[in-house]
């Protein structure tokens, strides 16, 4: 059970490196794949936790639509800017 | 508690997976540009996930259902996405190594539009 | 003998995803992180798996099941999105 304790210690601080990522960084795509990143981790580290649910849930609501979402509307900005 | 002789294959065929794992994480480190990083990257880790699965399988009869159909998500919609990073890498002209010989995509430019 | 076979595997896995996170934090352009981002979902699968063959508990195949199903989508709006350049 320890080595399942540092694994999760180990994600919860490449979770905080993504999301300082998130921040740091001035392109917009790569902030949000960084996002992307942060629940991704979030989802493994929810799960590690014991709780499969509530991994599920950030894993098709964070991970996949969020991403989705962010993109799709980006390309759709740029779509219409440029008309 | 594991000491059958499906379980020694099963772990076995795990740790190979896993192996390809690895490999496929240092080429995608070692290697020069990103049309290499995709094809160390997408093709190594599908077949140690499909391995990683099927030992798995081995391990637990009783779970092989449900990674049947990972396996078959996974077989769909790897070769999809790593297909469409290829050709956005290759319409937004991202650099190649300069050890590259041919480009066929490219003489069949004019071809293709 | 299983077990420590096992053991080794995670070790492996974890190998995978430093070196895939080392390539998403230097990648030089967007699609490079793109591509670590498809592969740390990857290994995220294969984690899982393991995860619920040491705890025992089929319940976390179903997240697999769920990334499976899903991590394609945001990559391929994302290369999408990066085509017409960046």
């Amino acid at each position: 059970m320890t080595a399942l304790t540092l694994v999760a210690a180990v994600l919860a601080v490449a979770t905080l490196g993504a999301a300082l990522m998130a921040l740091t960084t001035r392109s917009t795509a790569i902030a949000v794949l960084s996002a992307g990143l942060v629940s991704l981790f979030a989802s493994v580290l929810f799960l590690l936790l014991a709780a499969p649910d509530v991994a599920m849930t950030e894993a098709a609501i964070g991970s996949g639509l969020t991403t989705f979402l962010f993109f799709f509307v980006l390309g759709r900005i740029r779509r219409e800017g440029s008309k | 508690m594991m000491s059958g002789f499906f379980d020694t294959i099963g772990a076995l065929m795990m740790l190979g997976g896993a192996l390809f794992l690895a490999l496929g994480g240092l080429g995608l480190v070692r290697m020069p540009d990103i049309y290499n990083r995709i094809q160390a990257g997408t093709k190594a880790t599908t077949l140690g996930t499909l391995m990683v699965l099927v030992g798995a399988a081995l391990i637990m009869p009783s779970w092989s259902i449900k990674l049947l159909l990972i396996m078959l998500f996974l077989m769909f919609t790897n070769p999809l996405s790593s297909q469409v990073l290829a050709r956005a890498a290759h319409r937004s002209d991202a650099p190649m190594t300069p050890e590259t010989k041919a480009d066929r995509l490219d003489e069949d430019a004019e071809d293709l539009a | 003998m299983a077990d420590v076979l096992l053991i080794l595997a995670g070790c492996l896995v974890f190998a995978a995803f430093a070196l895939a996170a080392w390539r998403f934090v230097k990648g030089p352009r967007a699609l490079d992180r793109v591509v670590a981002f498809d592969v740390l979902t990857i290994i995220s699968v294969t984690g899982i798996v393991l995860a619920a063959l040491i705890t025992g508990r089929s319940i976390y195949l179903d997240v697999a099941l769920v990334y499976a199903l899903l991590s394609f989508l945001g990559v391929i709006v994302a290369a999408r999105y990066l085509e017409g350049g960046e």
